[in-house]
């Protein structure tokens, strides 16, 4: 399922830098960066899901943007469907917009108040398409049927739905352009627990009918589990692991991977009474001023004098298993 | 722990809280009744609106009024019904007898004021600490709930903590009086799971040292699996089941509880090809509740839940659920 070969490579990002500039005192001189997003590289096959996870501010959610170019990075490139996008301007870009789309987090928010349903979803239509009124109406119900909402609705506000509802308008206003690619920024985040699996079922039926690839960022372990099929983790800018995933989950190599996991509770109380976890101390540092060396080196249960001043490289150790770890550095 | 031998420190009988709306009352919390025994973790799970929330804060009289109405009900703490207290006996019994953690550090903390600060308050308040003593206990507390340098960190202002930090702060001010029962309000939704595995266990071991009670609102299984005792399911303002965690899980009987335990992936174990929904939206709960509020969403539901509101009904030594399905004849329940 993973032989690099068969599979047609959709997204290539290679280097992938993206720094924000502190700027400080009366001159506002730029005196640091917050690195977000630091030498970041992945391929992301035509078809699958790759699951992007980690902590609070280590970057999945810039990574997510960056590569859809909603940031200009700061160095590295980014090839969508053969395109390298990295550098390309504002009006080729735009052309580019169809093919690669964005779920967001929060439904309340990213849907306008104003606009009704049918407007919300019917203006990717306006911008990039020529259809006639009657046509985009018609579209927009097609839409509205993949994702499971009644076409009745389609003049009310958002408002009037509730937040899974909302989450489905988002994902028909990212499939009405036919896209390719879609980046999931935490789609389920702000959902509850007996809709999260509504909305990843449909998420999943979606991608079997369009042929759809995702980039799914989440920090919820056990629903990437379930979406993904192969799973990159992030820590403070960087993947420290990337592999299939049920290699990471059971044999994790990287020992924040290991720790992640560890911390998941269970929804088992057994498992709990038995379960050798490894508790990771302390927090994560800022990353406008990463440790030297690995940036894990702080708070690593199995650290070494090698990590407080060489940082690994991230490198394929097993055959589609790619890992930032001095211990595999053999 | 679990016999039914021991006193309660906390007993809560038909509590009934509504919200008068312009379209009428909402029943969030209608006839919940639990009890609480001493230094018992018990566990409280719904989502979002279920009534979990509201029923903590009717409580002890922390919901604004109006919109808020505690309409009936009894809650015994000490000896005393917290419903019929005066401000001043409730003032006396919140952060020093009952303490509590929320689930947003951020927004608990007066950003205006040092932590040192915070956490002396209640000292002071209720203890009637002087200033040297209380800053001496606060210093203790915080190195109770494991931040190190506590004795610096007390003139640190809340934004120069992190959001693990803040907690354990939130958690030290809750415990300064050495309250008999403990409620926290999803204390670790907002943080990262590596740092919820450290408040859990900071929780479980300070349990298991100051012997309080503690009440756990969680809308996530798999904390509840690792550190309630007992646990109540709540749906629609009800409590629709309630046993002791491996009972609960190794053998729950509400359609619902049964159906949340499916929808949930785990990082372990066997994954399904397809998740388990549960159909539809939760209720809306400004009808009379003389229904089951599950009724719209359960694939077991017969006429019957659509005309009444099942009691809890007693399925073994220390489990009770509110249905009228019996999972172990596949039938109506003979009540």
């Amino acid at each position: 399922m993973f032989d690099d070969t068969s599979r047609k490579t959709l997204v290539t990002v290679r280097g992938l830098k993206m720094y924000f500039p502190i700027r400080t005192g009366l001159l506002r001189r730029h005196t640091g960066d917050v690195k977000a997003v630091d030498d970041v590289s992945f391929d992301i096959y035509e078809g699958e899901t790759l699951g992007l996870v980690g902590e609070s501010g280590c970057g999945k959610s810039t990574c997510g943007r960056v590569v859809l170019r909603l940031y200009d990075p700061t160095e590295g490139t980014i090839s969508i469907d053969g395109t390298d996008i990295s550098t390309q301007g504002q009006g080729a870009l735009r052309k580019m917009r169809p093919v690669m789309q964005m779920v967001f987090q929060d439904p309340q928010a990213s849907l306008n108040p104003r606009m009704t349903v049918a407007d919300i979803i019917g203006e990717p239509l306006v911008e990039h398409t020529k259809l006639k009124k009657a046509e985009r109406l018609d579209r927009i119900y097609d839409l509205m049927d993949a994702v499971g909402l009644n076409r009745d609705f389609a003049n009310r506000y958002p408002h009037e739905f509730s937040g899974g509802q909302r989450q489905r308008i988002g994902i028909a206003r990212a499939l009405a352009l036919n896209p390719k690619f879609i980046v999931c920024d935490e789609p389920i985040a702000a959902l509850d627990v007996s809709i999260q699996a509504q909305v990843v079922n449909l998420l999943e039926e979606l991608q079997e009918e369009f042929g759809l690839t995702y980039l799914f960022i989440s920090h919820d372990l056990s629903m990437v589990r379930h979406i993904a099929d192969r799973v990159a983790v992030m820590y403070l800018g960087k993947i420290v692991e990337l592999a299939p995933r049920d290699g990471l989950y059971t044999a994790p190599l990287h020992p924040y991977t290991e720790a992640l996991l560890s911390a998941v509770p269970e929804p088992d109380p057994v498992a709990h009474d038995t379960a050798n976890r490894t508790i990771l101390q302390g927090d994560v540092p800022s990353p406008a001023n990463p440790p030297k060396g690995c940036n894990f080196c702080t708070r690593c249960p199995r650290v070494m004098d090698i990590c407080h001043h060489e940082d690994p490289a991230f490198r394929e150790v097993q055959p589609g298993r790619f890992v930032a770890c001095h211990l595999h550095n053999s | 722990m679990l016999d039914g031998a021991e006193p309660s420190v906390l007993d809560v009988k038909d509590l009934k809280t509504v919200f008068k709306t312009r379209r009428g009352e909402v029943h969030a919390v209608n006839n919940v009744s639990f009890h609480l025994k001493a230094g018992e973790l018990l566990g409280v799970v719904g989502e979002s609106g279920s009534g979990k929330s509201v029923t903590m804060m009717s409580l002890i009289g922390l919901l604004p009024s109006p919109p808020a109405m505690v309409k009936g009900g009894q809650v015994m703490f000490e000896g005393q019904d917290l419903l019929t207290a005066t401000d001043e006996q409730l003032r006396a019994v919140r952060g020093a007898r009952i303490g509590f953690v929320f689930q947003d550090p951020m927004t608990s903390l007066n950003p205006v004021f040092n932590v040192g600060f915070q956490v002396m308050e209640p000292l002071r308040k209720h203890m009637g600490l002087n200033k040297k003593a209380a800053r001496k206990r606060a210093q203790e507390l915080l190195e109770l709930v494991g931040i190190p340098d506590a004795e610096r960190r007390l003139d640190d202002y809340p934004h120069q903590f992190s959001g693990g930090m803040r907690q354990r702060v939130m958690i030290a001010i809750a415990l300064a009086c050495d309250p008999k029962v403990l409620i926290a309000d999803e204390p670790t939704t907002a943080l990262d799971v590596t740092i919820q595995a450290q408040i859990l266990e900071l929780m479980k071991d300070l349990r298991d040292k100051l012997g309080m009670a503690v009440i756990w609102i969680t809308h996530d299984l798999g904390v509840i699996a690792g550190i309630a005792d007992r646990v109540l399911v709540m749906y629609g303002g009800q409590i629709v089941e309630h046993a002791p965690v491996r009972e609960l899980f190794a053998n729950p009987k509400h359609p619902y509880t049964r159906a949340l335990l499916e929808t949930v992936p785990s990082v372990t174990g066997d994954r399904a090809e397809r998740l388990r929904v549960i159909e539809g939206q939760p209720p809306m709960l400004t009808a009379q509740p003389n229904a089951c509020p599950f009724r719209a969403r359960c694939d077991k539901a017969f006429d019957r839940c659509q005309r009444e509101n099942p009691a809890r009904y007693s399925v073994g030594p220390i489990h009770d659920v509110a249905c009228f399905w019996n999972p172990d004849t596949g039938g109506a329940r003979d009540v």
